[in-house]
Protein backbone atom coordinates (compact mmCIF):
# COMPACT_ATOMS: atom_id res chain seq x y z
CA UNK A 1 0.00 0.00 0.00
CA UNK A 2 2.49 2.47 1.02
CA UNK A 3 4.81 1.61 -1.91
CA UNK A 4 2.12 2.25 -4.38
CA UNK A 5 1.14 5.40 -3.11
CA UNK A 6 5.01 6.71 -2.95
CA UNK A 7 5.37 5.22 -6.85
CA UNK A 8 2.19 7.21 -7.51
CA UNK A 9 3.33 10.75 -5.36
CA UNK A 10 6.98 10.01 -7.16
CA UNK A 11 5.42 9.69 -10.67
CA UNK A 12 3.04 12.80 -10.64
CA UNK A 13 6.36 15.04 -9.21
CA UNK A 14 7.88 13.79 -11.95
CA UNK A 15 10.94 12.47 -9.58
CA UNK A 16 12.96 10.24 -12.53
CA UNK A 17 12.00 12.70 -15.57
CA UNK A 18 13.78 15.46 -13.19
CA UNK A 19 17.05 13.32 -12.63
CA UNK A 20 17.33 12.76 -16.33
CA UNK A 21 17.26 16.28 -16.69
CA UNK A 22 19.64 16.61 -14.38
CA UNK A 23 21.92 14.64 -16.00
CA UNK A 24 21.66 16.09 -19.18
CA UNK A 25 21.63 19.68 -17.66
CA UNK A 26 25.14 18.39 -16.33
CA UNK A 27 26.18 17.46 -19.72
CA UNK A 28 25.39 20.90 -21.17
CA UNK A 29 27.87 22.47 -19.03
CA UNK A 30 30.45 20.27 -19.27
CA UNK A 31 34.19 20.72 -20.94
CA UNK A 32 33.62 19.21 -24.85
CA UNK A 33 36.41 17.11 -25.76
CA UNK A 34 35.78 18.12 -29.48
CA UNK A 35 38.89 19.30 -31.54
CA UNK A 36 37.83 21.79 -33.57
CA UNK A 37 40.22 20.29 -36.30
CA UNK A 38 41.72 22.82 -38.96
CA UNK A 39 41.69 25.67 -36.13
CA UNK A 40 43.42 23.59 -33.50
CA UNK A 41 45.28 20.04 -33.49
CA UNK A 42 45.93 16.94 -31.61
CA UNK A 43 49.76 16.07 -29.91
CA UNK A 44 51.90 14.55 -32.42
CA UNK A 45 54.11 11.69 -31.51
CA UNK A 46 57.80 12.28 -33.03
CA UNK A 47 57.87 9.07 -34.13
CA UNK A 48 54.55 10.12 -36.59
CA UNK A 49 54.97 8.28 -39.99
CA UNK A 50 53.52 10.77 -42.72
CA UNK A 51 54.98 12.05 -46.03
CA UNK A 52 58.42 10.71 -47.04
CA UNK A 53 61.50 12.62 -47.88
CA UNK A 54 64.93 11.68 -49.31
CA UNK A 55 67.68 13.95 -46.86
CA UNK A 56 71.05 15.34 -47.84
CA UNK A 57 74.17 15.73 -45.72
CA UNK A 58 74.80 19.76 -44.49
CA UNK A 59 77.00 19.75 -47.74
CA UNK A 60 74.42 19.55 -49.91
CA UNK A 61 75.40 16.14 -50.94
CA UNK A 62 72.15 13.41 -50.89
CA UNK A 63 72.55 10.76 -48.35
CA UNK A 64 70.79 7.95 -50.62
CA UNK A 65 73.63 5.45 -52.02
CA UNK A 66 70.92 3.30 -53.61
CA UNK A 67 71.83 0.52 -51.47
CA UNK A 68 67.65 -0.50 -52.10
CA UNK A 69 67.73 -1.83 -48.90
CA UNK A 70 64.42 -0.22 -48.47
CA UNK A 71 63.09 -1.60 -51.93
CA UNK A 72 63.67 -4.66 -50.57
CA UNK A 73 61.98 -4.44 -47.08
CA UNK A 74 59.19 -2.27 -48.43
CA UNK A 75 56.23 -4.78 -47.59
CA UNK A 76 53.97 -2.88 -50.14
CA UNK A 77 56.14 -2.84 -53.03
CA UNK A 78 55.52 0.41 -53.37
CA UNK A 79 59.44 1.91 -54.11
CA UNK A 80 61.60 2.08 -57.13
CA UNK A 81 64.71 2.30 -57.86
CA UNK A 82 67.08 2.43 -60.86
CA UNK A 83 70.55 3.24 -60.27
CA UNK A 84 74.36 3.83 -61.59
CA UNK A 85 77.71 4.97 -60.99
CA UNK A 86 78.61 8.27 -60.89
CA UNK A 87 81.67 10.12 -62.43
CA UNK A 88 83.40 10.81 -58.99
CA UNK A 89 82.56 6.41 -58.19
CA UNK A 90 80.16 6.89 -56.35
CA UNK A 91 76.88 4.84 -56.46
CA UNK A 92 73.63 7.06 -56.69
CA UNK A 93 70.36 6.90 -57.39
CA UNK A 94 68.41 8.11 -60.91
CA UNK A 95 65.44 7.01 -60.13
CA UNK A 96 63.34 6.81 -56.76
CA UNK A 97 60.04 6.29 -56.86
CA UNK A 98 57.37 6.00 -54.00
CA UNK A 99 53.72 4.85 -54.54
CA UNK A 100 51.99 6.64 -52.16
CA UNK A 101 48.40 4.98 -52.35
CA UNK A 102 50.53 1.47 -52.28
CA UNK A 103 52.41 2.78 -49.28
CA UNK A 104 51.26 1.65 -46.28
CA UNK A 105 53.56 4.21 -43.73
CA UNK A 106 54.70 1.08 -41.65
CA UNK A 107 58.14 2.81 -41.69
CA UNK A 108 60.39 0.31 -42.62
CA UNK A 109 62.15 2.31 -45.21
CA UNK A 110 63.03 4.07 -42.63
CA UNK A 111 64.76 1.51 -40.07
CA UNK A 112 66.19 -0.02 -42.83
CA UNK A 113 67.75 2.57 -44.33
CA UNK A 114 72.02 2.73 -43.32
CA UNK A 115 72.42 6.67 -43.95
CA UNK A 116 69.12 7.84 -42.58
CA UNK A 117 68.22 9.18 -45.92
CA UNK A 118 64.92 8.15 -46.57
CA UNK A 119 62.66 9.29 -43.41
CA UNK A 120 58.78 9.72 -43.21
CA UNK A 121 58.39 13.41 -42.11
CA UNK A 122 55.25 14.17 -39.60
CA UNK A 123 53.31 15.33 -42.42
CA UNK A 124 49.86 13.84 -42.72
CA UNK A 125 48.02 16.70 -44.57
CA UNK A 126 48.83 16.25 -47.95
CA UNK A 127 46.65 15.44 -51.13
CA UNK A 128 46.56 14.77 -54.93
CA UNK A 129 44.55 16.27 -57.31
CA UNK A 130 45.11 13.58 -60.33
CA UNK A 131 46.06 9.96 -60.38
CA UNK A 132 49.47 10.09 -61.15
CA UNK A 133 50.23 12.52 -58.59
CA UNK A 134 50.48 9.58 -56.49
CA UNK A 135 53.68 8.82 -57.17
CA UNK A 136 56.16 10.66 -56.07
CA UNK A 137 59.83 10.88 -57.50
CA UNK A 138 63.27 11.39 -56.32
CA UNK A 139 63.26 15.58 -57.11
CA UNK A 140 59.98 15.96 -55.03
CA UNK A 141 61.10 13.98 -52.20
CA UNK A 142 64.51 15.58 -52.01
CA UNK A 143 62.41 18.67 -52.34
CA UNK A 144 60.68 17.54 -49.22
CA UNK A 145 63.74 16.73 -47.55
CA UNK A 146 65.28 20.37 -48.22
CA UNK A 147 62.33 22.24 -46.76
CA UNK A 148 61.41 20.37 -43.86
CA UNK A 149 64.84 19.55 -42.56
CA UNK A 150 65.14 21.26 -39.48
CA UNK A 151 61.77 19.61 -38.17
CA UNK A 152 63.14 16.23 -39.57
CA UNK A 153 66.17 16.79 -37.77
CA UNK A 154 64.77 17.66 -34.58
CA UNK A 155 62.07 15.08 -34.41
CA UNK A 156 64.80 12.35 -35.11
CA UNK A 157 67.01 13.91 -32.09
CA UNK A 158 64.49 13.79 -29.84
CA UNK A 159 63.21 10.52 -30.03
CA UNK A 160 67.20 9.26 -30.46
CA UNK A 161 67.12 8.71 -26.86
CA UNK A 162 64.72 5.57 -27.01
CA UNK A 163 65.47 4.04 -30.60
CA UNK B 1 -11.26 55.89 -48.03
CA UNK B 2 -7.81 57.42 -47.03
CA UNK B 3 -8.41 56.61 -43.49
CA UNK B 4 -9.18 53.04 -44.52
CA UNK B 5 -6.07 52.92 -47.10
CA UNK B 6 -4.05 54.15 -44.08
CA UNK B 7 -5.45 51.56 -41.19
CA UNK B 8 -4.68 48.77 -44.18
CA UNK B 9 -1.25 50.09 -44.79
CA UNK B 10 -0.56 50.07 -40.75
CA UNK B 11 -2.02 46.60 -39.88
CA UNK B 12 0.23 45.16 -42.98
CA UNK B 13 3.09 46.61 -41.18
CA UNK B 14 2.48 45.30 -37.95
CA UNK B 15 1.50 42.07 -39.40
CA UNK B 16 5.43 42.69 -41.23
CA UNK B 17 6.60 43.80 -38.03
CA UNK B 18 5.25 40.58 -36.35
CA UNK B 19 6.15 37.96 -39.24
CA UNK B 20 9.37 38.66 -40.07
CA UNK B 21 10.70 38.68 -36.62
CA UNK B 22 8.99 35.09 -36.12
CA UNK B 23 10.35 33.66 -39.21
CA UNK B 24 13.74 34.62 -37.80
CA UNK B 25 13.31 33.01 -34.28
CA UNK B 26 12.19 29.96 -36.15
CA UNK B 27 15.52 30.41 -37.73
CA UNK B 28 17.78 30.60 -34.59
CA UNK B 29 15.79 28.58 -32.87
CA UNK B 30 16.34 25.51 -35.02
CA UNK B 31 20.21 26.48 -34.50
CA UNK B 32 19.94 26.72 -31.26
CA UNK B 33 18.21 23.21 -30.77
CA UNK B 34 21.31 21.59 -32.79
CA UNK B 35 23.68 23.71 -30.36
CA UNK B 36 21.54 22.88 -27.04
CA UNK B 37 20.74 19.55 -28.03
CA UNK B 38 24.87 18.77 -29.16
CA UNK B 39 25.99 20.36 -26.11
CA UNK B 40 24.24 18.11 -23.82
CA UNK B 41 25.61 14.90 -26.17
CA UNK B 42 29.08 16.66 -25.29
CA UNK B 43 29.51 17.58 -28.97
CA UNK B 44 29.68 21.41 -30.39
CA UNK B 45 26.99 21.63 -32.52
CA UNK B 46 27.02 23.23 -36.01
CA UNK B 47 29.95 25.71 -35.71
CA UNK B 48 31.30 25.94 -39.43
CA UNK B 49 29.09 28.67 -40.84
CA UNK B 50 29.94 31.47 -39.70
CA UNK B 51 31.44 32.71 -36.11
CA UNK B 52 29.95 30.04 -33.70
CA UNK B 53 27.60 28.55 -36.78
CA UNK B 54 25.67 31.38 -36.49
CA UNK B 55 24.64 31.71 -40.38
CA UNK B 56 23.91 27.68 -40.51
CA UNK B 57 20.03 28.40 -40.67
CA UNK B 58 20.05 30.77 -43.73
CA UNK B 59 23.09 27.89 -45.15
CA UNK B 60 19.76 25.36 -44.42
CA UNK B 61 17.17 27.44 -45.74
CA UNK B 62 19.12 28.27 -48.87
CA UNK B 63 19.98 24.42 -49.45
CA UNK B 64 16.17 23.38 -49.14
CA UNK B 65 15.24 26.13 -51.19
CA UNK B 66 17.35 25.11 -54.22
CA UNK B 67 16.15 21.32 -53.71
CA UNK B 68 13.11 20.08 -56.21
CA UNK B 69 9.91 19.58 -54.42
CA UNK B 70 9.01 15.40 -55.67
CA UNK B 71 5.05 15.23 -56.11
CA UNK B 72 4.33 11.29 -55.74
CA UNK B 73 2.71 10.08 -58.85
CA UNK B 74 -0.63 9.06 -57.09
CA UNK B 75 -0.59 11.69 -54.71
CA UNK B 76 -3.27 14.51 -54.37
CA UNK B 77 -1.20 17.27 -55.97
CA UNK B 78 -3.76 19.93 -54.78
CA UNK B 79 -4.37 18.48 -51.12
CA UNK B 80 -0.43 17.51 -50.90
CA UNK B 81 0.62 21.57 -52.20
CA UNK B 82 -1.93 22.88 -49.91
CA UNK B 83 -1.12 20.77 -46.39
CA UNK B 84 2.16 22.88 -45.35
CA UNK B 85 0.40 26.13 -46.16
CA UNK B 86 -2.23 24.77 -43.27
CA UNK B 87 0.54 23.63 -40.68
CA UNK B 88 1.86 27.17 -40.98
CA UNK B 89 -1.14 29.47 -41.37
CA UNK B 90 -2.43 28.83 -38.29
CA UNK B 91 1.01 28.81 -36.04
CA UNK B 92 1.50 32.40 -37.39
CA UNK B 93 -2.28 33.58 -37.41
CA UNK B 94 -2.44 33.14 -33.78
CA UNK B 95 0.56 35.91 -33.09
CA UNK B 96 -2.55 38.22 -33.86
CA UNK B 97 -3.63 38.22 -30.16
CA UNK B 98 -0.66 37.84 -28.50
CA UNK B 99 0.48 40.70 -26.53
CA UNK B 100 4.28 41.49 -26.53
CA UNK B 101 3.96 44.35 -23.94
CA UNK B 102 0.84 45.91 -22.15
CA UNK B 103 -1.29 47.21 -25.03
CA UNK B 104 0.70 45.93 -28.02
CA UNK B 105 -0.67 43.36 -30.19
CA UNK B 106 -1.75 43.41 -33.61
CA UNK B 107 -5.15 42.91 -32.55
CA UNK B 108 -7.52 43.17 -28.62
CA UNK B 109 -10.00 40.39 -29.29
CA UNK B 110 -11.94 39.65 -26.04
CA UNK B 111 -12.12 36.05 -26.46
CA UNK B 112 -8.12 35.88 -27.49
CA UNK B 113 -7.86 32.62 -25.72
CA UNK B 114 -10.81 31.38 -27.75
CA UNK B 115 -8.96 32.24 -30.90
CA UNK B 116 -5.56 30.79 -29.93
CA UNK B 117 -7.03 27.74 -29.04
CA UNK B 118 -9.37 27.44 -32.21
CA UNK B 119 -6.41 28.21 -34.22
CA UNK B 120 -4.03 25.79 -32.72
CA UNK B 121 -6.54 23.11 -33.35
CA UNK B 122 -6.40 24.06 -36.85
CA UNK B 123 -2.51 23.08 -37.40
CA UNK B 124 -3.29 19.43 -37.04
CA UNK B 125 -5.27 19.48 -40.58
CA UNK B 126 -2.07 20.32 -41.83
CA UNK B 127 -0.92 16.91 -40.24
CA UNK B 128 -4.12 14.79 -41.02
CA UNK B 129 -4.05 16.26 -44.52
CA UNK B 130 -0.74 15.75 -45.71
CA UNK B 131 -0.32 12.62 -44.77
CA UNK B 132 -3.78 11.82 -46.57
CA UNK B 133 -2.56 12.73 -49.89
CA UNK B 134 0.79 11.50 -49.66
CA UNK B 135 -0.75 8.52 -50.42
CA UNK B 136 2.00 6.06 -48.62
CA UNK B 137 1.23 3.98 -45.94
CA UNK B 138 3.99 5.59 -43.54
CA UNK B 139 2.52 9.39 -43.89
CA UNK B 140 -1.17 7.37 -43.74
CA UNK B 141 0.09 5.67 -40.02
CA UNK B 142 1.39 9.27 -39.00
CA UNK B 143 -1.03 11.02 -39.64
CA UNK B 144 -3.55 8.80 -38.15
CA UNK B 145 -1.27 8.72 -35.00
CA UNK B 146 -0.93 12.53 -35.36
CA UNK B 147 -4.51 12.39 -35.11
CA UNK B 148 -5.14 10.32 -32.30
CA UNK B 149 -2.85 12.39 -30.40
CA UNK B 150 -3.87 15.62 -30.16
CA UNK B 151 -7.59 14.80 -29.95
CA UNK B 152 -6.23 12.96 -26.37
CA UNK B 153 -3.94 16.06 -25.95
CA UNK B 154 -6.25 18.95 -27.08
CA UNK B 155 -9.05 18.32 -24.31
CA UNK B 156 -6.00 18.28 -21.67
CA UNK B 157 -4.68 21.90 -22.80
CA UNK B 158 -7.97 23.08 -23.15
CA UNK B 159 -8.86 22.49 -19.70
CA UNK B 160 -5.67 23.90 -18.35
CA UNK B 161 -6.17 26.74 -20.31
CA UNK B 162 -10.06 27.02 -18.47
CA UNK B 163 -7.73 27.18 -15.07
CA UNK B 164 -6.20 29.94 -16.34
CA UNK B 165 -9.64 31.23 -17.02
CA UNK B 166 -11.42 30.86 -13.88
CA UNK B 167 -8.05 32.78 -12.33
CA UNK B 168 -8.50 35.54 -14.71
CA UNK B 169 -11.98 35.88 -15.18
CA UNK B 170 -10.95 36.92 -18.69
CA UNK B 171 -10.39 35.60 -22.04
CA UNK B 172 -8.52 38.75 -22.94
CA UNK B 173 -4.89 37.72 -23.23
CA UNK B 174 -3.62 40.95 -21.75
CA UNK B 175 -6.26 40.95 -19.17
CA UNK B 176 -4.71 37.71 -18.30
CA UNK B 177 -1.75 39.08 -18.04
CA UNK B 178 -2.47 42.41 -16.06
CA UNK B 179 -4.50 40.32 -14.04
CA UNK B 180 -1.17 38.76 -12.84
CA UNK B 181 0.61 41.48 -11.49
CA UNK B 182 1.80 42.23 -7.86
CA UNK B 183 4.72 39.57 -7.81
CA UNK B 184 6.23 37.01 -8.84
CA UNK B 185 3.68 35.19 -6.10
CA UNK B 186 1.15 36.28 -7.69
CA UNK B 187 1.47 34.96 -10.92
CA UNK B 188 -0.59 31.81 -12.04
CA UNK B 189 1.95 29.37 -12.11
CA UNK B 190 1.90 28.92 -7.96
CA UNK B 191 -2.17 27.99 -7.74
CA UNK B 192 -1.92 26.84 -11.00
CA UNK B 193 1.22 24.28 -10.52
CA UNK B 194 -0.48 21.49 -11.40
CA UNK B 195 -2.17 22.92 -14.74
CA UNK B 196 0.91 24.97 -15.94
CA UNK B 197 2.49 21.57 -15.86
CA UNK B 198 -0.21 19.13 -17.56
CA UNK B 199 -0.30 22.51 -20.08
CA UNK B 200 3.09 22.38 -21.46
CA UNK B 201 3.55 18.65 -21.62
CA UNK B 202 0.54 18.85 -23.54
CA UNK B 203 1.71 21.28 -25.62
CA UNK B 204 4.68 19.25 -26.42
CA UNK B 205 3.08 16.25 -27.22
CA UNK B 206 0.35 18.84 -29.33
CA UNK B 207 3.53 20.41 -31.14
CA UNK B 208 4.56 16.56 -32.16
CA UNK B 209 7.90 17.45 -30.60
CA UNK B 210 10.36 14.16 -28.73
CA UNK B 211 8.88 12.50 -26.36
CA UNK B 212 5.53 12.65 -28.10
CA UNK B 213 7.04 12.79 -31.77
CA UNK B 214 5.74 9.45 -32.35
CA UNK B 215 3.83 11.46 -35.98
CA UNK B 216 7.13 11.11 -37.00
CA UNK B 217 8.89 8.52 -35.41
CA UNK B 218 12.02 7.72 -37.71
CA UNK B 219 12.76 4.38 -36.43
CA UNK B 220 8.61 3.27 -37.18
CA UNK B 221 7.45 4.78 -40.08
CA UNK B 222 10.63 6.49 -41.44
CA UNK B 223 9.38 10.24 -41.17
CA UNK B 224 5.53 10.14 -40.45
CA UNK B 225 3.56 12.29 -42.21
CA UNK B 226 6.01 14.27 -44.21
CA UNK B 227 7.84 11.24 -45.53
CA UNK B 228 7.28 12.15 -49.16
CA UNK B 229 7.79 15.99 -48.62
CA UNK B 230 10.95 17.88 -49.61
CA UNK B 231 12.64 21.05 -50.88
CA UNK B 232 10.83 23.98 -50.07
CA UNK B 233 7.48 22.13 -49.23
CA UNK B 234 9.24 20.50 -46.54
CA UNK B 235 11.17 24.02 -45.31
CA UNK B 236 7.14 24.81 -44.71
CA UNK B 237 6.14 21.67 -42.50
CA UNK B 238 9.18 22.95 -40.64
CA UNK B 239 8.73 26.16 -40.19
CA UNK B 240 5.74 25.61 -38.83
CA UNK B 241 6.15 23.09 -36.34
CA UNK B 242 8.92 25.38 -34.85
CA UNK B 243 6.45 28.56 -35.12
CA UNK B 244 4.04 26.42 -33.00
CA UNK B 245 6.41 25.50 -30.68
CA UNK B 246 7.59 29.36 -30.08
CA UNK B 247 3.56 29.84 -30.22
CA UNK B 248 3.22 27.29 -26.97
CA UNK B 249 6.12 28.68 -25.06
CA UNK B 250 4.95 32.17 -25.57
CA UNK B 251 1.17 31.09 -23.83
CA UNK B 252 3.09 29.75 -21.35
CA UNK B 253 4.59 32.88 -20.44
CA UNK B 254 1.77 34.51 -20.71
CA UNK B 255 -0.77 32.69 -18.72
CA UNK B 256 1.26 31.44 -16.20
CA UNK B 257 4.70 33.61 -15.88
CA UNK B 258 2.78 36.95 -16.00
CA UNK B 259 3.96 37.68 -19.48
CA UNK B 260 5.85 40.78 -19.87
CA UNK B 261 6.04 41.20 -16.20
CA UNK B 262 9.12 41.97 -13.98
CA UNK B 263 9.90 39.05 -11.76
CA UNK B 264 11.53 41.44 -9.31
CA UNK B 265 8.08 43.20 -9.29
CA UNK B 266 6.47 43.67 -5.77
CA UNK B 267 10.24 43.18 -3.97
CA UNK B 268 10.52 46.06 -2.48
CA UNK B 269 12.92 47.11 -5.25
CA UNK B 270 11.36 49.91 -6.35
CA UNK B 271 13.04 53.56 -5.47
CA UNK B 272 15.95 51.57 -5.03
CA UNK B 273 18.83 51.84 -7.70
CA UNK B 274 17.72 48.67 -9.39
CA UNK B 275 14.01 49.87 -9.49
CA UNK B 276 14.69 49.75 -13.51
CA UNK B 277 14.60 45.76 -12.83
CA UNK B 278 10.96 46.51 -11.60
CA UNK B 279 9.88 47.76 -14.83
CA UNK B 280 7.24 45.46 -17.56
CA UNK B 281 9.04 45.23 -20.62
CA UNK B 282 9.16 43.02 -23.70
CA UNK B 283 12.58 41.43 -22.51
CA UNK B 284 10.80 39.12 -19.82
CA UNK B 285 8.43 38.01 -22.08
CA UNK B 286 10.98 37.18 -24.52
CA UNK B 287 13.43 35.63 -21.57
CA UNK B 288 10.12 33.77 -20.19
CA UNK B 289 9.74 32.49 -23.73
CA UNK B 290 13.18 31.34 -24.19
CA UNK B 291 12.89 29.62 -20.86
CA UNK B 292 10.29 27.35 -22.17
CA UNK B 293 11.96 26.84 -25.44
CA UNK B 294 14.85 25.75 -23.89
CA UNK B 295 12.67 23.30 -21.92
CA UNK B 296 11.64 22.16 -25.41
CA UNK B 297 14.94 21.38 -26.39
CA UNK B 298 16.27 19.97 -23.14
CA UNK B 299 13.30 17.30 -22.93
CA UNK B 300 14.11 16.15 -27.03
CA UNK B 301 17.59 15.44 -25.39
CA UNK B 302 16.86 14.01 -21.93
CA UNK B 303 13.95 11.89 -22.68
CA UNK B 304 13.02 8.79 -25.52
CA UNK B 305 10.27 8.38 -27.71
CA UNK B 306 7.07 7.30 -25.89
CA UNK B 307 5.52 4.17 -26.80
CA UNK B 308 2.44 4.52 -28.24
CA UNK B 309 -0.22 3.47 -25.70
CA UNK B 310 1.41 4.56 -23.22
CA UNK B 311 1.13 8.44 -25.11
CA UNK B 312 -2.86 7.79 -24.89
CA UNK B 313 -3.26 6.63 -21.15
CA UNK B 314 -1.37 9.65 -20.10
CA UNK B 315 -3.68 11.72 -22.03
CA UNK B 316 -6.78 10.24 -21.39
CA UNK B 317 -6.31 8.41 -17.82
CA UNK B 318 -3.87 10.84 -16.08
CA UNK B 319 -4.24 14.24 -17.65
CA UNK B 320 -7.61 14.75 -18.12
CA UNK B 321 -8.51 13.48 -14.41
CA UNK B 322 -5.85 15.39 -12.66
CA UNK B 323 -7.01 18.79 -15.19
CA UNK B 324 -10.86 18.80 -13.58
CA UNK B 325 -9.57 17.81 -10.53
CA UNK B 326 -7.60 20.87 -10.55
CA UNK B 327 -10.31 22.63 -12.08
CA UNK B 328 -12.76 22.02 -8.81
CA UNK B 329 -9.70 23.26 -6.68
CA UNK B 330 -9.33 26.91 -8.78
CA UNK B 331 -12.84 27.59 -8.30
CA UNK B 332 -13.32 27.21 -4.45
CA UNK B 333 -9.98 28.63 -4.47
CA UNK B 334 -11.46 31.83 -6.59
CA UNK B 335 -14.88 31.83 -5.04
CA UNK B 336 -13.57 31.53 -0.84
CA UNK B 337 -10.84 33.74 -2.09
CA UNK B 338 -8.36 30.98 -0.55
CA UNK B 339 -4.52 32.28 -0.95
CA UNK B 340 -3.18 35.75 -1.74
CA UNK B 341 -2.37 35.17 -5.29
CA UNK B 342 -6.20 36.62 -6.30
Amino acid sequence: MIKTVTRYVKSLALVELMKGMRVTLGYFVAPKFTIRYPEEKTPKSNRFRGLHALRRYPNGEERCIACKLCEAVCPALAITIDSEQREDGTRRTTRYDIDLFKCIYCGFCEESCPVDSIVETDIHEFHMERNEERVVNKQQLLSIGDRWEQQIAKARSLDAPYR
Amino acid sequence: MMDDLIWLIWTLAKIIGIAVPLILAVAYLTLAERKVIGFMQVRMGPNRVGPWGLFQPFADVLKLLMKEIILPAKSNRFLFLIAPVITLAPAFAAWAVVPFDDGIHLAQIDAGLLYILALTSLGVYGVIIAGWASNSKYAFLGAMRSAAQIVAYEIAMGFALVGVLIAAGTLNLNSIVTAQSGSLMHWYWLPLFPLLVIYFISGVAETNRAPFDVAEGESEIVAGFHVEYSGAAFAIFFLGEYANMILISALAALMFFGGWLSPFQGLGLEGTPLDFLTGSSFIWFFAKTCFFLYLYLWFRATFPRYRYDQIMRLGWKVFIPITIVWLLVVAVMVVYQIGWWW
